[in-house]
């Protein structure tokens, strides 16, 4: 039951949700930050931070943004456009850094559509 | 070139987000964290409820620092029992306070003192064993309880007294906390709340799992003026929280056996009882003004046998450091403990020591990054002596202590004590078999 993040993250990553998260499972993509599934805490330090209110619990999400909750699954469970392994668990995004990549729906998002 | 030795004192999670940020700085330093306790992670291990058991997976962030060659973890020594202050001083660079604040704040209304009243302290450190409580036990006969507070920990209370044992036998309190829980007679849990919908310090997450009690109707007493609209609310959380209270007032009842009251506008005048509490008597407080005072509209009584408070912690003073008696915690600038206007060299705070207790787990990691900031720019191009090993110091004072591995070897076998029990993991309770697992004399 983590949180998930949705569609109005897209070009604007405000990272406030990294700062705050203390299992630091908050991972950067090119356009957007995904919450990693598997090592959310489902503590919701992240939901009321975020200024564009992107957040919310998977069960909470939107109607209209339900896409979001399996997509942000992708994220680590599948592999990324050109990578060979998915990202699993890697243990904190700290370490990481920025990712740069997005899953196809992300990539290809139009926003205002 | 000897580097700088630094303290920890609390293996919670403001400890332990210091040590992560001490740390991560890369300097050449050694930390030692030292708890009173034998196990680390402080409120994590003993103060999350037990229901939240994946928000304990925190404790895979918090044990990094063990991972490294410079961070040892001393359990079961106590500052002002074992060690004074100015051993501390004598063998570190610098010494942090993470302990906490403990004791729980009284309501200071009359017939507090009656058998039957207990602070949520006390009644949370039952519930998650903690070796303070071995002695402890609560009856549960009543089938009214109340709870007084609109925080988390008065959310945490209700949800122990209003959920089914059966949902939470998969979780780590002890056998005969939940073999309690399973004779409780709990029907009606009131959770008394001095101000409106919009007040309440509840963290949105913790308020929305009471929209998912599978057992347990939960019931909003709002006093007579509805929900305020969350549309209107500015502050997101105050949103969220509307938005959950007008789902639970508009969720009919569905015959379950117990239910939770969010009893709003609703502060205890009096509890009564001859010999131990038979009754609380609840003042309505101003709607208009929601600035918690009585309201002459009345009061009633609600005739509970417990009445559980949860309205804040307040610290304890500790040997050698100054403290404020009016918050609880120790004075302090961004973390540099200060007597009066002046900085006390090599002391510092971090947590709910520091700040007071508020926030949650989270919190503590840009608090214990701003107090591992304050240390490690004070020890900055400082040259440090030769110290004597706290160890060494605790040997010769014959102070059983427990260490990492010792930890992990009780974290072991409490897998095994639940796997017996067909259930995950269960909490050893009492100080002597802790000890008996986690001592460095094992």
């Amino acid at each position: 039951m983590p949180y998930v993040i949705a569609a109005s993250c897209i070009d604007v990553m405000d990272r406030s949700c990294m700062e705050e998260c203390p299992v630091d499972c908050i991972y950067e993509g090119g356009r957007k930050l995904y919450i990693n599934p598997f090592e959310c805490i489902d503590c919701g330090a992240c939901e009321p931070v975020c200024p564009v209110e992107a957040i919310s619990q998977d069960r909470a999400v939107p109607d209209s943004q339900e896409e979001f909750v399996a997509d942000n699954l992708r994220f680590f469970a599948d592999p990324l456009p050109g990578r060979a392994e998915p990202l699993g668990q890697p243990g904190g995004a700290a370490d990481l850094g920025r990712i740069g990549i997005d899953t196809h729906l992300i990539a290809s998002y139009q926003r205002d559509r | 070139m000897n580097e700088p030795r630094i303290a920890v004192v609390g293996s919670g999670p403001s400890g332990l987000y210091t040590v992560a940020a001490l740390l991560a700085s890369g300097q050449p330093l050694y930390v030692d964290v030292i708890d009173r306790l034998p196990t680390p992670y402080g409120l994590v291990r003993y103060g999350i409820a037990p229901d939240h058991v994946k928000m304990k997976a925190v404790t895979r962030v918090l044990a990094k620092p063990f991972d490294k060659d410079n961070a040892r973890f001393v359990g079961n020594i106590e500052v002002g029992r074992d060690l004074t202050h100015d051993d501390l001083a004598a063998c570190y660079d610098a010494v942090v306070y993470a302990s906490g604040t403990e004791r729980d704040r009284g309501l200071e209304i009359p017939g507090e003192k009656l058998p039957g009243v207990v602070g949520s302290g006390e009644f949370v450190r039952w519930y998650n064993g903690h070796p303070d409580a071995a002695g402890t036990d609560f009856s549960l006969e009543a089938e009214q309880v109340a709870v007084v507070g609109a925080g988390n920990v008065a959310l945490d209370v209700a949800r122990v007294l209003g959920r089914t044992a059966d949902e939470l036998r998969d979780t780590d309190v002890p056998a005969r906390v939940l073999a309690t829980l399973s004779r409780s007679a709990v029907r009606d849990v009131h959770i008394l709340i001095r101000r409106g919908p919009a007040d309440v310090k509840f963290t949105p997450a913790e308020l929305f799992q009471l929209s998912e009690l599978g057992e347990t109707d939960v019931v909003v007493h709002d006093g007579g003026g509805g929900i305020d609209d969350p549309s209107l609310a500015e502050d997101k959380r105050v949103r969220l929280n509307l938005k959950t209270l007008r789902t639970l007032a508009e969720t009919p009842a569905r015959g379950c056996r117990r239910r939770i009251h969010l009893r709003f506008f609703s502060a205890p005048a009096k509890i009564t009882g001859a010999d131990r509490v038979e009754g609380i008597v609840v003042e309505h407080t101003r709607r208009e003004a929601r600035d918690g005072a009585a309201d002459p509209s009345g009061r009633f009584v609600l005739p509970v046998g417990m009445v559980v408070t949860a309205v804040g912690f307040r610290g304890t003073p500790l040997d050698g450091l100054p403290f404020s008696e009016a918050a609880g915690t120790v004075p302090n600038v961004a973390g540099r403990v200060v007597a009066g206007e002046a900085v006390v060299p090599g002391v510092y705070v971090a947590g709910w020591l520091k700040r007071g207790p508020s926030g949650i787990i989270g919190t503590n990691r840009p608090d214990g990054a701003e107090t591992a900031a304050a240390v490690l720019a004070d020890l900055e191009g400082r040259t440090f002596p030769a110290r004597r090993d706290i160890v060494d110091l605790l040997a010769a004072r014959n102070c059983l202590r427990s260490d990492w591995s010792g930890w992990l070897r009780l974290e072991e076998y409490e897998g095994v004590l639940g796997a017996a029990d067909g259930r995950g993991r269960v909490k050893v309770h009492d100080l002597e078999s802790m000890l008996r697992y986690c001592s460095t004399s094992v």
